[in-house]
């Protein structure tokens, strides 16, 4: 994320990203916040979390930089259009990974199917897939309502 | 592959859904959709026929219930998936891609996701056997519709839609709550095993609370008299297809739960027998006949009268529910399917003219020589809505003066009839507008109307159709309703 964004108009009210603080703190963050995303997503069958949680957490890094440095330079690093793509993707590897148990001879989300000589590995893989899906269409979904009304005053 | 099919019946339409967005492309978004919509109405169709066989019963994820979440296909539910996939194959063909709706060029795919995803919440809450699934699918079918009814045009149909959302919100809340009660008792979701578990606790004052919420919640989903506010405006407000689709079968959907949870969990000798819930949900089913048609005569927008009188037909169908006898319940799940292909075909017609004209009931001033096919479809399906033989409104209402006089309530019989008599008087009004009135003269300028095109007419004419095919032929619905009402009330047929 480059952080930076065109000046102000003179006598305009300072923005977010002029105030040191802000800045640095938020920058010295973001990175922080979406990897503990990634370990809340990754660490969601062991221990408390999964991919709603881990979702939402990485959603509010893209947010926290949208509120200091601006709509558009977050979007600049998640296109709205790239972000409505990964709504549908998240959701359809939730239930491809279902229809994928369909297919290999189980029932709907019966993950035992994924590795029939290994029903425990099956489980895994088939947890490590859907929760991957919830996160990333958390994600994307968040950053979507945020992106709609963050949007609606520049319009 | 067939063994899945219970699975398949919502798992289609769900990952139809965001496919929509990856395709994009208006056309070929509809074309997808409908293709989808048959091929859940096939797998309906093959339900049913399975389920006259004897129940079916999925384990999802092969977790084998009560612990799982189990998809129980009985006749009751199996003729409902029927209904929902049939109207949602005739209603997305209807017209143009996405006529009427707020939504930018090239934002439509919005739509067919959002009514795919309704379709899922509908098929969700018909097809589980699972108390707490039944809430997660009623939330999918209420925050996609909530999305149809918004993408109305103008300001109205925002409000409608949060209105909705509102009360929808509050009976999804005390359903929820009702079932965390009766998990609280019972110690387990699966409907039947509740059934199983809930004599041994049945007059506790927690399963009494449980109840009540349960049933309120359900009510204003269904929009019984007197929590059918939401319900004039919502229709009236929403793209005129979504009207249909919703008509026919949202309300549809919210009294199979009703007849699920009153017949099937909490069984009808306790609900009959000991709390005698016909003596509230009785009058407020007469109630509503009444003032459900009566607000319909006074009306001026001829969506939000067909509106009014859907509060009418769902005091007609929660009636047959407090009869609690089998040409009662019969009489309401029959009128139930009727209702839905009299309603979704009338919303059509008013798609028709909505696009031709306007909404306004004076619009309808010389219809008859303008739009004669339109029109004709909009006397049947009145007749039908009215209750003359021939038609499918007949036989429903035949079936519910049959429940009544069973008990000996003559009284109840003759509202029934009397309440007909004021659909007579709504319907007639438009039929009078329409073909003894002279057409308003043609402003200068513009082209006269004319009779709208074949993808309009073919859908709502199926639709119209049905209620005579099914007012003639009546084995088939008359046959399955009763079968679906003596297994729910567990009477030998």
């Amino acid at each position: 994320m480059s952080g930076r964004a065109t000046p102000p108009p003179p006598g305009a009210p300072m923005r977010m990203y002029e105030k040191a603080i802000l800045r640095v703190v938020s920058r010295g963050l973001t990175p922080f916040i979406l990897l503990f995303a990634l370990y809340v997503q990754f660490h969601g069958d062991f221990g408390p979390g999964g991919g709603f949680q881990a979702g939402v957490i990485f959603a509010a890094g893209v947010i926290l930089h949208g509120l200091i440095f601006g709509l558009e330079d977050a979007q600049r690093v998640f296109p709205p259009r790239v972000v409505e793509v990964l709504l549908a993707v998240g959701w359809l590897l939730y239930s491809g990974t279902g229809v994928a148990c369909l297919l290999l001879g189980g029932d709907f989300l019966d993950y035992d199917a994924l590795n029939p000589h290994h029903p425990a590995h099956g489980q895994h893989l088939g947890l490590l897939l859907i929760e991957g899906g919830v996160g990333i269409t958390v994600t994307a979904a968040m950053t979507t309502i945020y992106y709609k009304f963050a949007g609606r005053g520049t319009r | 592959m067939t063994s899945h099919l219970p699975a398949l019946q919502v798992v289609l339409p769900l990952i139809a859904a965001p496919i929509c967005f990856l395709i994009r492309q208006r056309t070929v978004v509809r074309v997808w959709a409908t293709l989808v919509a048959w091929a859940s109405f096939a797998i309906a169709l093959a339900l049913l026929s399975e389920a006259t066989r004897g129940t079916i019963s999925y384990s999802m994820g092969g977790w084998a219930p009560p612990l799982g979440i189990e998809y129980r296909i009985d006749l009751a539910n199996a003729y409902l998936l029927v209904i929902v996939t049939a109207i949602a194959s005739v209603v997305l063909p209807f017209g143009r891609t996405g006529m009427g709706l707020d939504l930018a060029e090239g934002r439509e795919y919005l739509f067919y996701s959002a009514f795919l995803l309704c379709l899922t919440g509908l098929l969700g809450i018909a097809i589980t056997g699972d108390a707490f699934n039944v809430f997660v699918f009623v939330e999918i079918m209420s925050l996609s519709s909530y999305i149809l009814i918004s993408l109305g045009k103008g300001r109205r149909a925002k409000k409608a839609a949060f209105y909705y959302l509102t009360m929808g919100t509050i009976g999804g809340t005390f359903y929820l709550l009702g079932v965390g009660l009766l998990y609280q008792m019972t110690g387990t979701l699966n409907m039947a095993d509740i059934a199983k578990h809930l004599p041994e606790v049945l007059g506790t004052r927690t399963v009494l609370v449980a109840f009540a919420f349960v049933m309120v919640g359900t009510s204003i989903k269904l929009a019984v008299f007197p929590l059918h506010q939401w319900l004039p405006n919502a229709y009236t407000y929403a793209p005129d297809n979504v009207s249909a689709f919703l008509a026919a079968t949202a309300t549809k959907v919210s009294y199979y739960v009703l007849v699920r949870v009153v017949f099937t969990l909490f069984g009808a000798g306790f609900v009959f027998g000991v709390l005698r819930l016909h003596w509230i949900l009785m009058p407020l089913a007469l109630a509503a006949m009444f003032v459900g048609s009566l607000a319909a005569i006074y009306q001026t927008n001829i969506k939000r009268l067909l509106a009014y009188s859907s509060i009418a037909q769902v005091g007609y169908m929660a009636l047959g529910l407090s009869l609690h006898n089998v040409n009662g319940l019969a009489g309401g799940m029959m009128h139930l399917f009727n209702h839905a292909m009299m309603k979704g075909g009338l919303f059509l017609v008013v798609a028709c003219v909505a696009l031709r004209v306007g909404t306004r009931v004076d619009d309808f001033r010389g219809l008859g020589r303008r739009m004669p096919l339109t029109m004709a479809a909009f006397v049947i399906g009145g007749l039908s809505l009215i209750g003359v033989p021939g038609t499918v409104g007949f036989v429903s209402k035949w079936y519910l003066v049959k429940g009544a006089l069973d008990h000996g309530w003559l009284a109840v019989a003759i509202a029934i009839l009397l309440s007909s008599l004021l659909a007579v008087v709504y319907i007639w009004r438009i039929i009078e507008l329409a073909y003894f009135e002279e057409p308003p003269p043609t402003p200068a300028g513009k082209e006269p109307v004319t009779e709208v095109g074949f993808s309009m007419l073919v859908p709502t004419w199926i639709l119209i159709g049905a209620t005579i095919v099914f007012g003639l032929q009546t084995d088939l619905t008359a046959g399955l309703a009763t079968a679906a009402a003596s297994q729910l009330l567990g009477v030998v047929p």
